[in-house]
């Protein structure tokens, strides 16, 4: 106590999409790098406004995908052809047909793993602690305001000029987010 | 060449649509997003009304039954049941292939309309999402209890055990071990990633100490972060577009079952898309069956409008007659395969001694759902909720009819019987019902029974170039 808090950064809040929107694509013509804008539901047109290339989530569901097809394969070809091949009705012991439907189940499963595991791993979540879920006001990201967070690591970053941006940006109500 | 100095002049408002051509809002009343945050929370929170205590009652009253005959069942043996030579298979199958068809529209709902941007699913798919993780429950008992011995029942799995004996992937009995694990699965991986924002909005909400610590938990710590988000919406449309594969596989799997087998009725290659669209039928009358009463007992008329009712009976209709061309197309079949066996398959389905059981299901299935051809039936709560309980009914009897005709009437005289049910086989399922039900009260007293962020995002005033939005100069921002 008494010693003066680290500040994670500044928090601006805004009432209607459109009005952060704007905001985002002016903090981005100013040249941050390290803000985030935060919306109760994903708002159309702000990863453009924010500069954010498409996310690289269809990577881990491929590779998932190609690994859950690869290991049905494998599975059925080792248990009932290779380790314990047993004759039924003069059927082969392993062909692509039989162990179709299986794998292509596997497919899918692996692949919706990869999915959320992926999403989940870019995300950095899943995360018990966050300075941002202390902010009272910040509650309302979740119910219907809009909210704008440049963080104090940001190398452009100086609170004054920060603030400044955000005021005129035309945001409610600006404050300091501690650590 | 040099470039001629072009102006291009955009304009900065375009015509608004013809009134006739304006689309119904999907959200009525002009209601704010703080609004749906606090009503669709709301069912959630508070004390439970009265009608949640007495339908709990009954349906955990039911479930208790199922309890105990299924341990009746598993300390006994099969043969509770009414099954003998021939029929070794009725309504335990039946039972499991009416739940999993259940499901589907859960699935269809979230992914298919997902992809097709169908929005107002929005107001029905978690409460789909959730039936569907339900049924499939149901559906996993019956295969499981009626192996007889269901402690054996890892022997369906591939385990490594010490004599090496690994499970057949020649039969679709195991096919369908894989589909239908798989299916539970990804339902509910993506019933919980469709969750994650939602419980972040209960998060910030909660009043204890223990809500706040449980929904904290489970919402991952989730903040609405923008950078989040293009994950998050990308994470989602490939989980749509993986689950569709899956749905549309998975009856086709189960409908293997029985087309991959030699017996008439059962041999035949429109099962799979038949089942599928089946299935949906189904579905969607029990999502309507659920909906119609809660969207009234639960307050949320503004969301679940008498539009998306109307919408959800327009998809019974037309799984209805898809349903209906393939019974007619099975015994165009019968007759112009010109196979003698399974043409008297069929007059044994229809003018047997399963007669009564058969044109139920006619009735049922195809006759009565054309009544949705009239928008005063569909705008009729409670025409719909009758309608939606004939098509429980009607499809029940389908799998019913196709199960035990089949296997009542095989090729030879001495496999001829006719099946009879025991008051142990209607308890089990009565039981399965009310575990069901049970599973579905609870979700939606503890979860948001509406996915309250999807809402939000197909409002107007959430999108940022509509003046409700906040967008002025013509949504020009």
């Amino acid at each position: 106590m008494g010693e003066p808090q680290k500040i994670y950064g500044v928090l601006a809040e805004f009432d209607t999409p459109a009005a952060v929107l704007h905001a985002a694509t002016q903090v981005r013509n100013a040249g941050f790098r390290r803000w985030d804008v935060f919306t109760p539901f994903p708002v159309h047109g702000m990863d453009h406004a924010m500069g954010i290339k498409n996310s690289p989530v269809g990577w881990f569901t491929f590779l998932g995908g190609a690994l859950g097809y690869a290991t049905g394969n494998l599975m059925i070809w080792y248990m009932n052809a290779y380790n314990y091949p047993i004759l039924v009705g003069g059927k082969p012991f392993f062909s692509g047909f039989f162990a179709f439907p299986p794998s292509y189940e596997l497919t899918i499963l692996f692949g919706a793993f990869g999915t959320l595991i992926g999403m989940l791993a870019l995300n950095r979540l899943p995360r018990l602690h966050h300075p941002l879920l202390k902010n009272r006001r910040f509650k309302q990201v979740t119910h219907d305001k809009f909210f704008i967070v440049i963080e104090s690591d940001d190398p452009k970053y100086t609170e004054a000029g920060v603030r400044e941006l955000l005021e005129k940006a035309g945001c409610r109500h600006v404050e300091l987010v501690e650590e | 060449m040099a470039e001629a100095a072009v102006t291009i002049s955009t304009p900065v408002r375009v015509e608004a649509p013809p009134r006739e051509l304006e689309r119904p809002p999907l959200v009525q009343n002009n209601r704010s997003l703080g609004w749906i945050s606090d009503h669709i929370a709301g069912v959630a929170e508070g004390r439970a009304p009265l009608w949640w205590w007495v339908a709990i009652s009954i349906s955990s009253a039911m479930f208790l039954v199922g309890v105990v005959m299924v341990t009746y069942l598993i300390s006994t043996g099969v043969g509770v049941w009414g099954l003998n030579h021939p029929v070794m298979w009725a309504w335990d199958i039946t039972n499991f292939v009416w739940w999993i068809g259940i499901g589907h529209a859960g699935t269809l709902i979230s992914a298919i309309l997902f992809l097709l941007r169908q929005r107002w699913r929005t107001s029905i798919n978690r409460a789909a999402e959730a039936m569907t993780i339900f049924a499939v429950m149901c559906a996993g008992l019956f295969p499981l209890i009626h192996t007889g011995r269901p402690w054996l029942a890892w022997w369906l799995l591939p385990i490594p055990t010490s004599n090496n004996i690994w499970p057949q992937f020649r039969s679709p009995l195991e096919w369908d071990v894989f589909a239908v694990s798989t299916y539970f699965t990804v339902s509910l991986l993506f019933w919980y990633m469709g969750l994650i924002p939602d419980l972040a909005v209960m998060r910030d909400r909660a009043k204890t100490k223990l809500r706040q610590i449980l929904y904290g938990l489970f919402a991952l710590g989730w903040r609405g972060s923008n950078r989040h988000w293009s994950n998050y919406e990308k994470a989602y449309l490939l989980l749509a577009g993986l689950s569709t594969p899956l749905v549309l596989s998975v009856h086709s799997i189960v409908s293997f079952d029985f087309a991959v087998s030699q017996l008439p009725g059962w041999h035949t290659t429109i099962f799979p898309p038949y089942f599928v669209a089946g299935a949906i039928f189904s579905g969607f009358g029990m999502v309507l069956t659920l909906l119609v009463p809660l969207r009234t007992l639960c307050k949320l008329e503004d969301i679940i409008t008498v539009r998306h009712v109307e919408l959800m009976c327009k998809v019974t209709l037309a799984t209805g007659t898809i349903v209906g061309y393939a019974y007619g197309m099975e015994f165009f079949i019968a007759w112009y395969g010109g196979n003698a066996y399974e043409l008297e398959a069929f007059k044994y389905r229809a003018f047997g001694p399963y007669w009564w059981a058969y044109w139920t299901m006619i009735t049922c299935n195809v006759v009565l759902p054309q009544l949705f051809w009239f928008k005063k039936v569909r705008t009729n709560m409670l025409a719909v909720f009758i309608l939606s309980i004939v098509v429980n009914i009607g499809m029940w009897f389908e799998r019913f009819v196709i199960i035990a005709t089949t296997l009542a009437r095989e090729f030879t005289p001495a496999n001829w019987g006719y099946f009879t049910p025991t008051a142990v086989d209607v308890l089990t399922f009565v039981g399965t019902i009310g575990m069901f039900l049970t599973l579905f009260l609870l979700f939606m007293r503890y979860l948001p029974m509406i996915a309250i962020t999807e809402v939000k995002g197909i409002t107007p005033q959430a999108d940022p170039h509509h003046p409700l939005g906040g967008a002025r100069h013509g949504g020009h921002v």
